[in-house]
């Protein structure tokens, strides 16, 4: 511990207290103190304590623990369904063909630069990401009242925006659904918020225990920050329906709660980009406020590019334009200005209608492969005889399915049919194609038959 | 009207922004052979792996015994709030020296990471180039008329080379006692080198104050950019390093700085890592950049030598030594606020009102213009 002297202040007089000060400033010592470091040689040098000894090694991540897994497995039978990634019938990842023609477009260009954004980013990546989120004639829009800013991919969004609340907004308290993205709780407490949870999934129906949503909400403080899934919830696949929706938004507008909407699979989760942002756009019809943070990292294959935006919804415009001078001053001392070139694959593919309905139709193929894969699936387990009600399967939507198989029947399987998946039970279905189903179908089977 | 834009990014003697021909080169044989599938937490292993031979030289035993904990960043600033937030965290009573002047970024880095930041004397005004005695005192903690002075085992941050924005340098015997007090101290060095390769034109050169270190057995961090050395600033590509005791330790902090990354960004964009990597993988191209690099270097350097040597030529009373001793892409002229304003009224020359020059702006088409308009203002 630091020993506690009073140092006298530098504007002391005599020169005897000034060798005084001195003095006492050497014997103070700072708790990191390296005593070895005084040793002077400059051919072994190398061996004195580093202020750093103290640093654990941290845990693995549970999600990536999963590939590393699978990745020494040497049956050729094996499965990863932890990928948060989208597959395609091969087992591939997948850039989209507007995505390749983009990037082409883009590197043929001789007249682009790489120099630094602004802060913000691109501005017509901003604008269209709005539009694509909140509706080309959404009222927001229309009134000036949204601020975007360029960020890194949902992560990156969801911090900024969550440091610009803790910063700048009255109640430094979010809820976050049970369970959640497993980031979530990390992303905001770094960011100086504290974390509570409501009721969200019911592992008995496997749906939402939305009676106890709306009891938490209900109780929360009012101006709570509250985050909601905008679609396809991570990791249970879980959604609201749109009377639920309307519940949600009438509770919390009601009790002034702040919407913080995670839109990560926009298009991904229905086939269908506007579907897919209803959610949002009834909480913006309102009138009221909401964050959104926008994600293309599924919904256009850009996972590593690190393409997102953070929206503001405000209720006047020059609140927006004040928002937006804040948001600046969060990003800057964070990453200076976004990565500039997925979001000028983005920018290039949503102003021009044609690929932008080359999207569209990529999009959906995709959102198709993994609801054909959903119903394969269910087939299987019934053509099993499978006891249970797999329905949830169907039922559930985007890229996760939280089976309902507890950790050991998880392990069962992993042991047994070499299938890796996160230990809550969650399969990615982008992992699978028509080829592997009937064996997950096999696992699942006897996971469930053999191992209670 | 004549107008010359002395603030931001490089340019060619044209004043037009480059991108390096070894880049062109290498995105053309990235695009559409690879898919945009993330990164690890820690960025791409390739680019990493080339970045620390960079910095801590190619056949570094440190490398070899895997005792740098290193990880992808969002080039400079990123690697510096990342290290920030790691001193904030494991360091909780640490506080950052910070050097006066200093890019004014580093405060607002070390600011939001929540650490507390004092500062150490750097720039001398009245010669215009280091004030190495003060500089020392405040290291040593022994200033008597400093209410900054360092306890033992503070965090120092030093600009590698092309000290940004005053372009001055301390010289290698200056770094070399730098070092020594430093370790007497048991302070920490951080390094944000944000300029190899574009100070002096050589990459070896440029990084000798951090080889200094090393051989003085210090544990440095560093801050690494490619915005700048390779024209790379919109991608964002950086990485930070720390120096640790052994391999066990190196893989327990980079496990630490992951944790800090995850909540931030998850993980760092692949197109520039991608870039960097192919370029520095491939003995050609990597050939290649170093003559770029000292292509650039080399501009601004005879750009310094022009400018000086005009202002001479037209019989300054003042001494211009100042702008060929400092080195980088700035150049902290000297000049008055008023000055600035009269070069930006009457002449259409813009520059930040601190008098600092970016030299990349400077061409032998204005150069003779800006030497004239700096003379007029200041005779």
């Amino acid at each position: 511990m630091r020993p506690e002297f009073t140092l006298p202040s530098s504007s002391s007089s005599s020169s005897a207290d000034r060798r005084l000060n001195a003095l006492v400033r050497h014997l103070a010592t700072a708790s990191m103190v390296s005593q070895t470091a005084v040793a002077f040689s400059p051919t072994s040098g190398f061996h004195g304590d580093s202020v750093f000894s103290h640093v654990v090694r941290a845990p693995e991540d549970p999600i990536l623990g999963v590939t590393v897994a699978y990745n020494k497995d040497p049956s050729p039978v094996k499965l990863n369904l932890g990928v948060g990634a989208y597959r395609t019938e091969e087992g591939k990842p997948l850039v989209l063909n507007v995505v390749r023609k983009a990037e082409q477009m883009l590197l043929n260009d001789k007249s682009r630069v790489k120099e630094y954004l602004p802060i913000v980013g691109i501005a017509e990546f901003n604008k269209l990401s709005a539009k694509l989120i909140f509706g080309a004639d959404s009222p927001a829009i229309r009134e000036n009242r949204v601020t975007t800013v360029q960020c890194l991919s949902g992560t990156g969004s969801l911090r900024v925006g969550a440091e610009f609340l803790a910063r700048h907004y009255h109640q430094k308290t979010i809820y976050i659904p049970q369970p959640t993205w497993g980031n979530h709780p990390k992303v905001f407490t770094l960011a100086g918020l504290s974390v509570k949870t409501y009721r969200y999934y019911d592992p008995t129906t496997r749906g939402m225990n939305f009676q106890g949503l709306l009891e938490d909400l209900g109780s929360a403080p009012s101006g709570s920050i509250v985050l909601l899934h905008a679609c396809a919830h991570n990791p249970t696949g879980v959604d609201p329906t749109l009377q639920q929706w309307e519940q949600i938004r009438q509770l919390m507008r009601s009790k002034a709660l702040l919407p913080f909407f995670d839109s990560a699979y926009q298009g991904f989760a229905s086939g269908n980009l506007d579907e897919d942002a209803q959610s949002i756009r009834m909480f913006v019809a309102d009138g009221g406020e909401c964050f959104v943070a926008q994600s293309y990292a599924k919904n256009m294959g850009l996972y590593g590019e690190r393409v997102g935006a953070l929206s503001v919804v405000c209720r006047a415009a020059d609140v927006a334009s004040k928002v937006e001078s804040q948001l600046k001053l969060v990003i800057r001392p964070m990453f200076s200005n976004p990565p500039i070139h997925g979001a000028s694959i983005v920018a290039t593919i949503l102003k021009d209608s044609n690929m932008f309905n080359e999207w569209t139709i990529e999009l959906k193929a995709m959102a198709d492969r993994i609801i054909s894969m959903r119903k394969q699936l269910f087939d299987a387990l019934h053509a099993r005889g499978t006891p249970g009600d797999w329905s949830h399967i169907i039922k559930q939507i985007g890229m996760f399915t939280f089976t309902g198989l507890n950790s050991k029947q998880v392990e069962f399987m992993t042991r047994e049919y070499h299938i890796y998946m996160t230990s809550d039970g969650r399969i990615s279905m982008a992992g699978l194609s028509s080829k592997t189903v009937p064996h997950l179908a096999d696992a699942i089977h006897a996971a469930v038959t053999r191992m209670s | 009207m004549f107008r010359i834009c002395l603030q931001g990014a490089y340019r060619d003697d044209n004043g037009k922004p480059v991108v390096l021909e070894c880049v062109r080169e290498a995105e053309r044989r990235i695009a559409g052979n690879l898919n945009m599938e993330y990164l690890p937490m820690g960025g791409s292993v390739k680019m990493v792996e080339e970045t620390l031979k960079l910095a801590y030289g190619e056949n570094s035993e440190l490398i070899k015994e895997k005792r740098i904990a290193a990880v992808q960043a969002l080039s400079g600033t990123g690697a510096c709030r990342l290290f920030a937030d790691f001193q904030k965290r494991f360091c909780p009573d640490s506080q950052i020296y910070i050097p006066v002047p200093t890019w004014a970024n580093h405060h607002n880095i070390w600011r939001d990471a929540q650490v507390p930041q004092k500062t150490y004397h750097y720039y001398h005004p009245e010669s215009k180039g280091l004030d190495f005695a003060a500089m020392i005192d405040d290291i040593k903690g022994m200033s008597l008329f400093s209410s900054q002075n360092a306890p033992n085992g503070s965090f120092f941050l030093l600009h590698a080379c092309a000290h940004n924005p005053t372009g001055v340098d301390p010289s290698e015997e200056q770094w070399r006692e730098i070092s020594h007090h430093i370790k007497a101290k048991g302070h920490f060095a951080f390094f944000d080198m944000a300029y190899q390769g574009f100070a002096s034109g050589d990459p070896e050169k440029d990084a000798k104050a951090i080889r200094i270190f090393l051989e003085d057995g210090h544990h440095i961090g560093i801050a690494q950019s490619y915005a700048k050395n390779m024209g790379l600033y919109g991608q964002r590509v950086g990485c930070l390093s720390v120096l640790c005791e052994d391999e066990k330790q190196a893989v327990a902090v980079k496990s630490q700085l992951q944790q800090l990354a995850r909540p931030m960004y998850s993980n760092p964009p692949v197109h520039g890592a991608l870039i960097v990597s192919t370029i520095l993988s491939d003995p050609d191209l990597k050939k290649q950049w170093l003559k770029e690099v000292k292509v650039m270097a080399d501009r601004i350097i005879g750009m310094r030598t022009a400018l000086r040597g005009n202002l001479e030529k037209l019989g300054s009373p003042l001494s211009w030594q100042h702008i060929t001793n400092q080195i980088g892409m700035f150049c902290y002229s000297g000049l008055t606020p008023e000055q600035v304003d009269r070069l930006t009224n009457e002449f259409h020359i813009y520059m930040t009102r601190n008098g600092r020059i970016s030299m990349a702006g400077v061409t032998t088409g204005n150069v003779e213009y800006l030497a004239n308009a700096i003379h007029e203002v200041t005779k």
